[in-house]
Protein backbone atom coordinates (compact mmCIF):
# COMPACT_ATOMS: atom_id res chain seq x y z
CA UNK A 1 0.00 0.00 0.00
CA UNK A 2 1.36 3.44 -0.88
CA UNK A 3 2.04 5.99 1.86
CA UNK A 4 -1.04 8.05 1.09
CA UNK A 5 -3.35 5.02 1.11
CA UNK A 6 -1.77 3.71 4.32
CA UNK A 7 -2.32 7.00 6.10
CA UNK A 8 -5.96 7.06 5.02
CA UNK A 9 -6.33 3.44 6.12
CA UNK A 10 -4.65 4.33 9.45
CA UNK A 11 -7.37 6.87 10.17
CA UNK A 12 -10.09 4.46 9.06
CA UNK A 13 -8.63 1.68 11.21
CA UNK A 14 -8.72 4.03 14.20
CA UNK A 15 -12.51 4.46 13.79
CA UNK A 16 -13.27 0.87 12.80
CA UNK A 17 -11.41 -0.34 15.91
CA UNK A 18 -13.48 2.08 17.97
CA UNK A 19 -16.78 0.69 16.60
CA UNK A 20 -15.61 -2.90 16.94
CA UNK A 21 -15.13 -2.33 20.65
CA UNK A 22 -18.25 -0.24 21.30
CA UNK A 23 -21.67 -1.73 20.49
CA UNK A 24 -23.56 1.33 21.85
CA UNK A 25 -21.88 3.42 19.15
CA UNK A 26 -22.98 0.91 16.48
CA UNK A 27 -26.50 0.84 17.86
CA UNK A 28 -26.67 4.62 17.90
CA UNK A 29 -25.86 4.74 14.18
CA UNK A 30 -29.05 2.85 13.30
CA UNK A 31 -31.21 4.15 16.15
CA UNK A 32 -32.37 7.53 14.79
CA UNK A 33 -32.97 6.50 11.14
CA UNK A 34 -35.00 3.51 12.34
CA UNK A 35 -36.95 5.64 14.80
CA UNK A 36 -37.72 8.23 12.12
CA UNK A 37 -38.85 5.46 9.79
CA UNK A 38 -41.21 4.04 12.41
CA UNK A 39 -42.76 7.41 13.29
CA UNK A 40 -43.34 8.53 9.70
CA UNK A 41 -44.23 5.05 8.47
CA UNK A 42 -47.00 4.59 11.02
CA UNK A 43 -48.21 8.14 10.41
CA UNK A 44 -48.45 7.48 6.67
CA UNK A 45 -50.20 4.14 7.26
CA UNK A 46 -52.74 5.79 9.53
CA UNK A 47 -53.51 8.56 7.05
CA UNK A 48 -53.74 6.11 4.17
CA UNK A 49 -56.22 3.95 6.10
CA UNK A 50 -58.45 7.00 6.60
CA UNK A 51 -58.29 8.63 3.20
CA UNK A 52 -57.56 5.82 0.75
CA UNK A 53 -55.22 5.52 -2.20
CA UNK A 54 -54.25 9.21 -2.78
CA UNK A 55 -52.87 9.24 0.70
CA UNK A 56 -51.08 5.93 0.10
CA UNK A 57 -49.11 7.62 -2.69
CA UNK A 58 -48.40 10.56 -0.40
CA UNK A 59 -47.29 8.09 2.26
CA UNK A 60 -44.83 6.59 -0.21
CA UNK A 61 -43.45 10.02 -1.00
CA UNK A 62 -43.16 10.75 2.70
CA UNK A 63 -41.24 7.54 3.39
CA UNK A 64 -39.00 8.11 0.38
CA UNK A 65 -38.28 11.60 1.69
CA UNK A 66 -37.52 10.35 5.19
CA UNK A 67 -35.16 7.63 3.98
CA UNK A 68 -33.30 9.77 1.46
CA UNK A 69 -32.93 12.69 3.88
CA UNK A 70 -31.37 10.28 6.36
CA UNK A 71 -28.67 9.61 3.74
CA UNK A 72 -27.66 13.29 3.86
CA UNK A 73 -28.03 13.55 7.64
CA UNK A 74 -26.01 10.41 8.41
CA UNK A 75 -23.30 11.31 5.89
CA UNK A 76 -22.91 14.74 7.45
CA UNK A 77 -22.92 13.44 11.02
CA UNK A 78 -20.65 10.52 10.12
CA UNK A 79 -18.02 12.93 8.82
CA UNK A 80 -18.30 15.55 11.56
CA UNK A 81 -18.59 13.13 14.49
CA UNK A 82 -15.55 11.15 13.31
CA UNK A 83 -13.59 14.42 13.45
CA UNK A 84 -15.05 15.22 16.88
CA UNK A 85 -13.91 11.80 18.17
CA UNK A 86 -10.33 13.08 17.79
CA UNK A 87 -11.11 16.17 19.85
CA UNK A 88 -12.92 14.19 22.55
CA UNK A 89 -10.00 11.79 22.87
CA UNK A 90 -7.43 14.66 22.91
CA UNK A 91 -5.75 12.97 19.95
CA UNK A 92 -5.95 15.78 17.39
CA UNK A 93 -2.47 17.11 18.22
CA UNK A 94 -0.94 13.67 17.60
CA UNK A 95 -2.66 13.44 14.23
CA UNK A 96 -1.60 16.88 13.06
CA UNK A 97 2.08 16.26 13.90
CA UNK A 98 2.02 13.03 11.91
CA UNK A 99 2.67 13.03 8.14
CA UNK A 100 -1.10 12.80 7.50
CA UNK A 101 -2.02 15.54 5.01
CA UNK A 102 -5.32 17.41 5.52
CA UNK A 103 -6.78 16.06 2.22
CA UNK A 104 -5.98 12.54 3.45
CA UNK A 105 -7.77 13.25 6.71
CA UNK A 106 -10.79 14.48 4.73
CA UNK A 107 -10.69 11.36 2.53
CA UNK A 108 -10.68 9.12 5.61
CA UNK A 109 -13.59 11.07 7.12
CA UNK A 110 -15.55 10.75 3.85
CA UNK A 111 -15.06 6.97 3.72
CA UNK A 112 -16.02 6.66 7.39
CA UNK A 113 -19.14 8.73 6.75
CA UNK A 114 -20.13 6.32 3.94
CA UNK A 115 -19.68 3.33 6.24
CA UNK A 116 -21.59 4.99 9.07
CA UNK A 117 -24.36 6.04 6.69
CA UNK A 118 -24.73 2.50 5.35
CA UNK A 119 -24.89 1.03 8.85
CA UNK A 120 -27.48 3.64 9.84
CA UNK A 121 -29.74 3.82 6.80
CA UNK A 122 -29.82 0.27 5.43
CA UNK A 123 -31.71 -1.17 8.45
CA UNK A 124 -34.28 1.64 8.10
CA UNK A 125 -34.73 0.89 4.38
CA UNK A 126 -35.23 -2.81 5.14
CA UNK A 127 -37.66 -1.94 7.93
CA UNK A 128 -39.71 0.26 5.57
CA UNK A 129 -39.94 -2.64 3.17
CA UNK A 130 -40.87 -5.15 5.93
CA UNK A 131 -43.40 -2.99 7.81
CA UNK A 132 -44.96 -0.83 5.12
CA UNK A 133 -44.14 -2.68 1.90
CA UNK A 134 -42.28 0.43 0.78
CA UNK A 135 -39.33 -0.57 -1.37
CA UNK A 136 -37.01 2.38 -1.91
CA UNK A 137 -35.00 0.31 -4.39
CA UNK A 138 -38.05 0.22 -6.70
CA UNK A 139 -36.92 3.69 -7.83
CA UNK A 140 -34.29 1.85 -9.85
CA UNK A 141 -30.69 2.74 -10.69
CA UNK A 142 -31.44 6.47 -10.44
CA UNK A 143 -31.56 5.91 -6.68
CA UNK A 144 -27.75 5.62 -6.76
CA UNK A 145 -27.54 9.13 -8.22
CA UNK A 146 -29.89 10.44 -5.52
CA UNK A 147 -27.71 8.75 -2.87
CA UNK A 148 -24.49 10.18 -4.31
CA UNK A 149 -25.87 13.72 -4.38
CA UNK A 150 -27.17 13.56 -0.83
CA UNK A 151 -23.92 12.07 0.45
CA UNK A 152 -21.90 14.84 -1.22
CA UNK A 153 -24.21 17.40 0.35
CA UNK A 154 -23.62 15.77 3.75
CA UNK A 155 -19.85 15.99 3.21
CA UNK A 156 -19.71 19.67 2.31
CA UNK A 157 -22.01 20.61 5.16
CA UNK A 158 -19.76 18.58 7.51
CA UNK A 159 -16.66 20.22 6.06
CA UNK A 160 -18.27 23.57 6.91
CA UNK A 161 -19.00 22.35 10.45
CA UNK A 162 -15.42 21.14 10.92
CA UNK A 163 -14.19 24.52 9.65
CA UNK A 164 -16.31 26.25 12.28
CA UNK A 165 -14.94 23.91 14.95
CA UNK A 166 -11.40 24.82 13.83
CA UNK A 167 -12.38 28.49 14.07
CA UNK A 168 -14.46 28.47 17.27
CA UNK A 169 -13.27 25.33 19.06
CA UNK A 170 -15.38 22.57 20.57
CA UNK A 171 -18.07 25.16 21.38
CA UNK A 172 -19.24 24.76 17.79
CA UNK A 173 -19.60 20.99 18.07
CA UNK A 174 -23.39 21.02 18.58
CA UNK A 175 -23.61 22.14 14.95
CA UNK A 176 -22.56 18.61 14.01
CA UNK A 177 -26.01 17.41 15.07
CA UNK A 178 -28.18 20.41 14.37
CA UNK A 179 -27.04 22.20 11.23
CA UNK A 180 -28.64 19.96 8.61
CA UNK A 181 -31.92 19.78 10.53
CA UNK A 182 -32.04 23.55 10.10
CA UNK A 183 -31.83 23.12 6.33
CA UNK A 184 -34.67 20.56 6.26
CA UNK A 185 -37.54 23.08 5.78
CA UNK A 186 -35.82 24.47 2.66
CA UNK A 187 -34.81 21.12 1.18
CA UNK A 188 -38.21 20.12 -0.19
CA UNK A 189 -37.93 16.80 1.63
CA UNK A 190 -41.64 16.33 2.33
CA UNK A 191 -43.23 18.91 0.02
CA UNK A 192 -42.38 20.58 -3.31
CA UNK A 193 -40.44 23.84 -3.54
CA UNK A 194 -43.60 25.54 -4.91
CA UNK A 195 -45.21 25.22 -1.46
CA UNK A 196 -42.59 27.55 0.03
CA UNK A 197 -43.12 31.34 0.09
CA UNK A 198 -41.84 32.89 -3.12
CA UNK A 199 -38.98 34.75 -1.40
CA UNK A 200 -37.62 31.53 0.06
CA UNK A 201 -37.77 29.52 -3.15
CA UNK A 202 -34.41 30.75 -4.56
CA UNK A 203 -32.75 29.65 -1.32
CA UNK A 204 -34.36 26.22 -1.63
CA UNK A 205 -33.32 25.91 -5.27
CA UNK A 206 -29.71 26.71 -4.31
CA UNK A 207 -29.62 23.50 -2.29
CA UNK A 208 -28.83 20.24 -4.14
CA UNK A 209 -31.23 18.38 -1.85
CA UNK A 210 -34.26 20.28 -3.23
CA UNK A 211 -33.47 19.04 -6.72
CA UNK A 212 -32.98 15.48 -5.49
CA UNK A 213 -36.36 15.43 -3.75
CA UNK A 214 -38.16 17.11 -6.63
CA UNK A 215 -36.62 14.42 -8.84
CA UNK A 216 -37.60 11.68 -6.42
CA UNK A 217 -41.24 12.84 -6.33
CA UNK A 218 -41.39 13.03 -10.11
CA UNK A 219 -39.96 9.51 -10.32
CA UNK A 220 -42.53 8.09 -7.88
CA UNK A 221 -45.47 9.91 -9.49
CA UNK A 222 -44.64 9.61 -13.19
CA UNK A 223 -41.84 7.06 -13.43
CA UNK A 224 -39.82 9.65 -15.37
CA UNK A 225 -36.22 10.57 -14.49
CA UNK A 226 -35.89 14.36 -14.27
CA UNK A 227 -32.36 14.72 -15.63
CA UNK A 228 -32.52 18.50 -15.28
CA UNK A 229 -32.94 18.27 -11.53
CA UNK A 230 -30.10 15.75 -11.29
CA UNK A 231 -27.82 17.99 -13.32
CA UNK A 232 -28.64 20.93 -11.05
CA UNK A 233 -27.99 18.79 -7.97
CA UNK A 234 -24.56 17.69 -9.22
CA UNK A 235 -23.64 21.21 -10.34
CA UNK A 236 -24.68 22.81 -7.06
CA UNK A 237 -22.85 20.13 -5.07
CA UNK A 238 -19.71 20.89 -7.02
CA UNK A 239 -19.95 24.59 -6.22
CA UNK A 240 -20.79 24.06 -2.54
CA UNK A 241 -18.08 21.41 -2.14
CA UNK A 242 -15.46 23.74 -3.64
CA UNK A 243 -16.59 26.54 -1.30
CA UNK A 244 -16.48 24.24 1.74
CA UNK A 245 -13.02 22.93 0.77
CA UNK A 246 -11.75 26.50 0.46
CA UNK A 247 -13.27 27.38 3.87
CA UNK A 248 -11.67 24.29 5.46
CA UNK A 249 -8.24 25.07 3.99
CA UNK A 250 -8.50 28.70 5.15
CA UNK A 251 -9.63 27.77 8.67
CA UNK A 252 -7.01 25.05 8.98
CA UNK A 253 -4.30 27.55 8.10
CA UNK A 254 -5.83 30.14 10.46
CA UNK A 255 -5.85 27.54 13.27
CA UNK A 256 -2.13 26.92 12.62
CA UNK A 257 -1.49 30.66 12.81
CA UNK A 258 -3.47 31.01 16.07
CA UNK A 259 -2.05 27.84 17.61
CA UNK A 260 -5.53 26.38 18.00
CA UNK A 261 -4.68 22.83 16.92
CA UNK A 262 -3.22 21.91 20.31
CA UNK A 263 -5.97 23.48 22.40
CA UNK A 264 -9.02 22.96 20.23
CA UNK A 265 -10.85 20.77 22.74
CA UNK A 266 -10.69 23.36 25.49
CA UNK B 1 25.54 17.98 10.75
CA UNK B 2 22.56 19.79 12.29
CA UNK B 3 19.27 18.01 12.93
CA UNK B 4 17.46 21.20 13.96
CA UNK B 5 18.24 24.68 12.66
CA UNK B 6 16.23 27.61 13.94
CA UNK B 7 16.95 31.14 12.73
CA UNK B 8 15.36 34.35 14.04
CA UNK B 9 12.16 32.55 15.02
CA UNK B 10 9.44 34.90 16.22
CA UNK B 11 5.83 34.32 17.17
CA UNK B 12 3.53 37.12 18.20
CA UNK B 13 -0.13 37.15 19.11
CA UNK B 14 -1.24 40.71 18.53
CA UNK B 15 1.12 42.80 20.65
CA UNK B 16 2.27 39.84 22.78
CA UNK B 17 5.59 38.31 21.81
CA UNK B 18 5.54 34.61 22.70
CA UNK B 19 8.87 33.83 21.02
CA UNK B 20 11.29 36.63 20.25
CA UNK B 21 14.03 36.24 17.63
CA UNK B 22 15.08 32.76 18.73
CA UNK B 23 18.06 31.14 16.99
CA UNK B 24 19.71 27.85 17.84
CA UNK B 25 20.92 24.59 16.33
CA UNK B 26 20.87 21.02 17.59
CA UNK B 27 23.44 18.55 16.30
CA UNK B 28 22.49 15.06 15.17
CA UNK B 29 22.43 12.71 18.15
CA UNK B 30 22.45 15.47 20.78
CA UNK B 31 19.93 15.77 23.59
CA UNK B 32 19.12 19.41 24.25
CA UNK B 33 16.95 20.76 27.03
CA UNK B 34 14.63 23.69 26.55
CA UNK B 35 14.28 25.34 29.94
CA UNK B 36 12.23 28.25 31.13
CA UNK B 37 9.41 29.22 33.43
CA UNK B 38 5.74 29.24 32.57
CA UNK B 39 5.17 31.46 29.54
CA UNK B 40 8.85 31.36 28.54
CA UNK B 41 7.91 30.09 25.07
CA UNK B 42 8.96 26.42 25.30
CA UNK B 43 5.68 24.88 24.14
CA UNK B 44 5.23 27.58 21.48
CA UNK B 45 8.71 26.82 20.15
CA UNK B 46 8.03 23.08 20.04
CA UNK B 47 4.67 23.67 18.33
CA UNK B 48 6.46 25.67 15.62
CA UNK B 49 9.13 22.99 15.22
CA UNK B 50 6.31 20.48 14.66
CA UNK B 51 4.49 22.66 12.12
CA UNK B 52 1.44 22.94 14.41
CA UNK B 53 1.99 26.67 14.65
CA UNK B 54 2.99 29.06 11.87
CA UNK B 55 5.81 31.42 12.93
CA UNK B 56 5.32 35.15 12.51
CA UNK B 57 8.84 35.26 11.07
CA UNK B 58 12.02 33.24 10.99
CA UNK B 59 13.05 29.88 9.53
CA UNK B 60 13.01 26.32 10.78
CA UNK B 61 14.84 23.47 9.12
CA UNK B 62 14.26 19.99 10.52
CA UNK B 63 16.62 17.32 9.16
CA UNK B 64 17.31 19.68 6.28
CA UNK B 65 13.65 20.20 5.39
CA UNK B 66 12.22 23.71 5.39
CA UNK B 67 9.18 23.45 7.70
CA UNK B 68 7.42 26.28 5.88
CA UNK B 69 7.43 24.41 2.55
CA UNK B 70 8.18 20.77 3.16
CA UNK B 71 6.91 19.91 6.60
CA UNK B 72 5.30 16.55 5.83
CA UNK B 73 8.60 15.00 4.70
CA UNK B 74 10.20 16.21 7.91
CA UNK B 75 7.27 15.01 10.05
CA UNK B 76 7.67 11.47 8.68
CA UNK B 77 11.18 11.42 10.22
CA UNK B 78 10.21 13.01 13.54
CA UNK B 79 7.86 12.30 16.40
CA UNK B 80 6.48 13.95 19.48
CA UNK B 81 5.23 13.11 22.93
CA UNK B 82 3.41 15.29 25.43
CA UNK B 83 1.40 14.49 28.56
CA UNK B 84 -1.12 17.09 27.39
CA UNK B 85 -2.19 14.90 24.49
CA UNK B 86 -3.74 11.46 24.77
CA UNK B 87 -4.33 8.41 22.65
CA UNK B 88 -7.89 7.17 21.99
CA UNK B 89 -8.81 5.59 25.31
CA UNK B 90 -11.15 2.89 23.96
CA UNK B 91 -8.59 1.50 21.56
CA UNK B 92 -6.16 -1.06 22.92
CA UNK B 93 -2.48 -0.21 23.13
CA UNK B 94 -1.76 -2.45 20.12
CA UNK B 95 -4.58 -0.84 18.09
CA UNK B 96 -3.27 2.63 18.89
CA UNK B 97 0.22 1.64 17.81
CA UNK B 98 -1.17 0.12 14.59
CA UNK B 99 -2.94 3.41 13.82
CA UNK B 100 0.31 5.35 14.13
CA UNK B 101 2.34 2.69 12.33
CA UNK B 102 0.03 3.29 9.37
CA UNK B 103 0.15 7.08 9.67
CA UNK B 104 3.97 6.96 9.68
CA UNK B 105 4.09 4.26 6.99
CA UNK B 106 6.11 1.92 9.21
CA UNK B 107 7.19 -1.31 7.53
CA UNK B 108 6.50 -4.62 9.31
CA UNK B 109 4.03 -3.12 11.77
CA UNK B 110 3.52 -6.14 14.00
CA UNK B 111 7.25 -6.76 14.32
CA UNK B 112 7.81 -3.12 15.27
CA UNK B 113 5.06 -3.30 17.90
CA UNK B 114 6.70 -6.42 19.36
CA UNK B 115 10.07 -4.64 19.47
CA UNK B 116 8.56 -1.67 21.30
CA UNK B 117 6.65 -3.96 23.65
CA UNK B 118 9.96 -5.54 24.64
CA UNK B 119 11.96 -2.32 24.85
CA UNK B 120 9.35 -0.45 26.87
CA UNK B 121 7.80 -3.36 28.80
CA UNK B 122 4.36 -3.06 27.22
CA UNK B 123 3.69 -6.74 26.56
CA UNK B 124 1.47 -7.33 29.57
CA UNK B 125 -1.02 -4.60 28.61
CA UNK B 126 -0.73 -4.55 24.83
CA UNK B 127 -4.33 -5.73 24.45
CA UNK B 128 -5.78 -3.52 27.16
CA UNK B 129 -7.68 -0.30 26.30
CA UNK B 130 -5.39 2.71 26.64
CA UNK B 131 -7.90 4.39 28.96
CA UNK B 132 -7.52 1.63 31.55
CA UNK B 133 -3.78 2.10 32.09
CA UNK B 134 -2.00 3.75 35.01
CA UNK B 135 -0.26 7.10 34.49
CA UNK B 136 3.11 5.38 34.24
CA UNK B 137 1.84 2.84 31.72
CA UNK B 138 0.21 5.60 29.65
CA UNK B 139 3.52 7.47 29.57
CA UNK B 140 5.30 4.36 28.29
CA UNK B 141 2.62 3.89 25.62
CA UNK B 142 2.93 7.55 24.60
CA UNK B 143 6.67 7.03 24.27
CA UNK B 144 6.07 3.87 22.21
CA UNK B 145 3.84 5.91 19.89
CA UNK B 146 6.60 8.54 19.66
CA UNK B 147 9.18 5.87 18.76
CA UNK B 148 7.01 3.84 16.35
CA UNK B 149 8.69 5.29 13.24
CA UNK B 150 12.30 5.17 14.52
CA UNK B 151 12.31 9.00 14.64
CA UNK B 152 15.55 10.75 13.85
CA UNK B 153 14.32 13.74 15.87
CA UNK B 154 12.21 13.32 18.97
CA UNK B 155 10.48 16.30 20.55
CA UNK B 156 9.34 15.83 24.13
CA UNK B 157 7.21 18.34 25.99
CA UNK B 158 7.57 17.74 29.74
CA UNK B 159 7.73 13.96 29.32
CA UNK B 160 7.66 13.18 33.03
CA UNK B 161 5.20 15.84 34.20
CA UNK B 162 2.70 14.46 36.72
CA UNK B 163 4.61 11.20 37.14
CA UNK B 164 5.76 9.98 40.55
CA UNK B 165 9.58 10.00 41.08
CA UNK B 166 9.91 6.26 40.50
CA UNK B 167 7.97 6.29 37.23
CA UNK B 168 9.73 9.46 36.12
CA UNK B 169 13.08 7.78 36.72
CA UNK B 170 11.96 4.74 34.75
CA UNK B 171 10.99 7.01 31.85
CA UNK B 172 14.36 8.78 31.92
CA UNK B 173 16.15 5.44 31.92
CA UNK B 174 14.15 4.35 28.88
CA UNK B 175 15.02 7.57 27.06
CA UNK B 176 18.72 7.25 27.90
CA UNK B 177 18.79 3.66 26.67
CA UNK B 178 16.93 4.48 23.46
CA UNK B 179 19.16 7.45 22.66
CA UNK B 180 22.29 5.37 23.27
CA UNK B 181 21.05 2.61 20.98
CA UNK B 182 19.66 4.72 18.12
CA UNK B 183 21.52 8.05 18.29
CA UNK B 184 18.22 9.92 18.11
CA UNK B 185 18.29 13.71 18.37
CA UNK B 186 16.13 14.79 21.30
CA UNK B 187 14.78 18.23 22.17
CA UNK B 188 13.27 18.17 25.61
CA UNK B 189 11.15 20.91 27.19
CA UNK B 190 11.00 20.45 30.93
CA UNK B 191 10.57 22.08 34.30
CA UNK B 192 12.47 19.25 35.93
CA UNK B 193 16.05 20.47 36.39
CA UNK B 194 17.39 17.14 37.63
CA UNK B 195 15.97 15.49 34.53
CA UNK B 196 17.65 18.03 32.26
CA UNK B 197 20.97 17.66 34.07
CA UNK B 198 20.80 13.91 33.68
CA UNK B 199 19.66 13.67 30.06
CA UNK B 200 20.89 16.76 28.24
CA UNK B 201 24.26 17.56 26.74
CA UNK B 202 23.18 21.17 26.15
CA UNK B 203 20.60 23.49 27.61
CA UNK B 204 18.75 26.45 26.09
CA UNK B 205 17.46 28.85 28.73
CA UNK B 206 14.36 30.80 27.66
CA UNK B 207 12.80 33.77 29.36
CA UNK B 208 9.87 35.76 27.98
CA UNK B 209 10.36 34.15 24.60
CA UNK B 210 14.05 35.02 24.33
CA UNK B 211 17.10 32.82 24.51
CA UNK B 212 18.92 34.23 27.54
CA UNK B 213 21.66 31.65 27.92
CA UNK B 214 22.88 28.34 26.62
CA UNK B 215 25.57 25.77 27.24
CA UNK B 216 26.18 22.38 28.75
CA UNK B 217 24.86 21.87 32.29
CA UNK B 218 28.46 21.96 33.54
CA UNK B 219 29.17 25.25 31.75
CA UNK B 220 26.02 26.85 33.16
CA UNK B 221 26.82 25.68 36.71
CA UNK B 222 30.32 27.11 36.42
CA UNK B 223 29.12 30.37 34.86
CA UNK B 224 26.56 31.03 37.58
CA UNK B 225 28.66 29.60 40.41
CA UNK B 226 25.91 27.21 41.43
CA UNK B 227 25.65 23.56 42.45
CA UNK B 228 22.61 22.59 40.44
CA UNK B 229 20.54 23.76 37.49
CA UNK B 230 17.58 24.65 39.68
CA UNK B 231 19.61 27.43 41.26
CA UNK B 232 20.74 28.58 37.81
CA UNK B 233 17.13 28.55 36.68
CA UNK B 234 16.11 30.71 39.66
CA UNK B 235 18.99 33.10 39.02
CA UNK B 236 17.87 33.58 35.44
CA UNK B 237 14.18 33.75 36.33
CA UNK B 238 14.91 36.42 38.95
CA UNK B 239 17.76 38.00 36.93
CA UNK B 240 20.42 37.74 39.64
CA UNK B 241 23.64 35.86 40.41
CA UNK B 242 27.15 35.95 39.05
CA UNK B 243 26.27 34.80 35.55
CA UNK B 244 22.83 36.36 35.24
CA UNK B 245 24.09 39.38 33.37
CA UNK B 246 27.35 38.09 32.00
CA UNK B 247 25.75 35.00 30.60
CA UNK B 248 22.77 36.63 28.95
CA UNK B 249 22.80 36.31 25.20
CA UNK B 250 20.03 38.21 23.56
Amino acid sequence: MRGCARRIWGMMYRHLALYRGSWPRLLELAYWPTLQMCIWGFTASFLASRTGSPMALAGGLLLGGVLLWEVALRSQMGFAVSFLEEIWSRNLGHIFVSPLRPPELVAALIIMSMIRMAIGVLPAILLAWALYAFNLFSLGPVLILFFINLMIMGWWVALGVVSLILRHGAGAETLAWSVLFGVTPFSAVYYPVSVLPRVIQPLALALPSSHVFEGMRAMVQTGQIMWGHLAWAFGLNLVWLAAAAWLFAAQFHAARVRGALLSIGE
Amino acid sequence: MQAIQVAHLTKSYGTTLAVDDLSFTVSVGATVGLLGGNGAGKTTTIAMLLGLLVPTSGQIHMLGHDMARDRFRALARMNFSSPYLALPSRLTVAENLRVYANLYDVKHTERRIEELAQELNLAEFLNRPAGQLSAGQKTRVALAKALINHPEVLLLDEPTASLDPDTGDEMRTLLERYRAQHRTTILLASHNMAEVERLCSDVLMLKKGRLVDQGSPEELLARYGRDDLEQVFLDIARARGAGADAGVRA
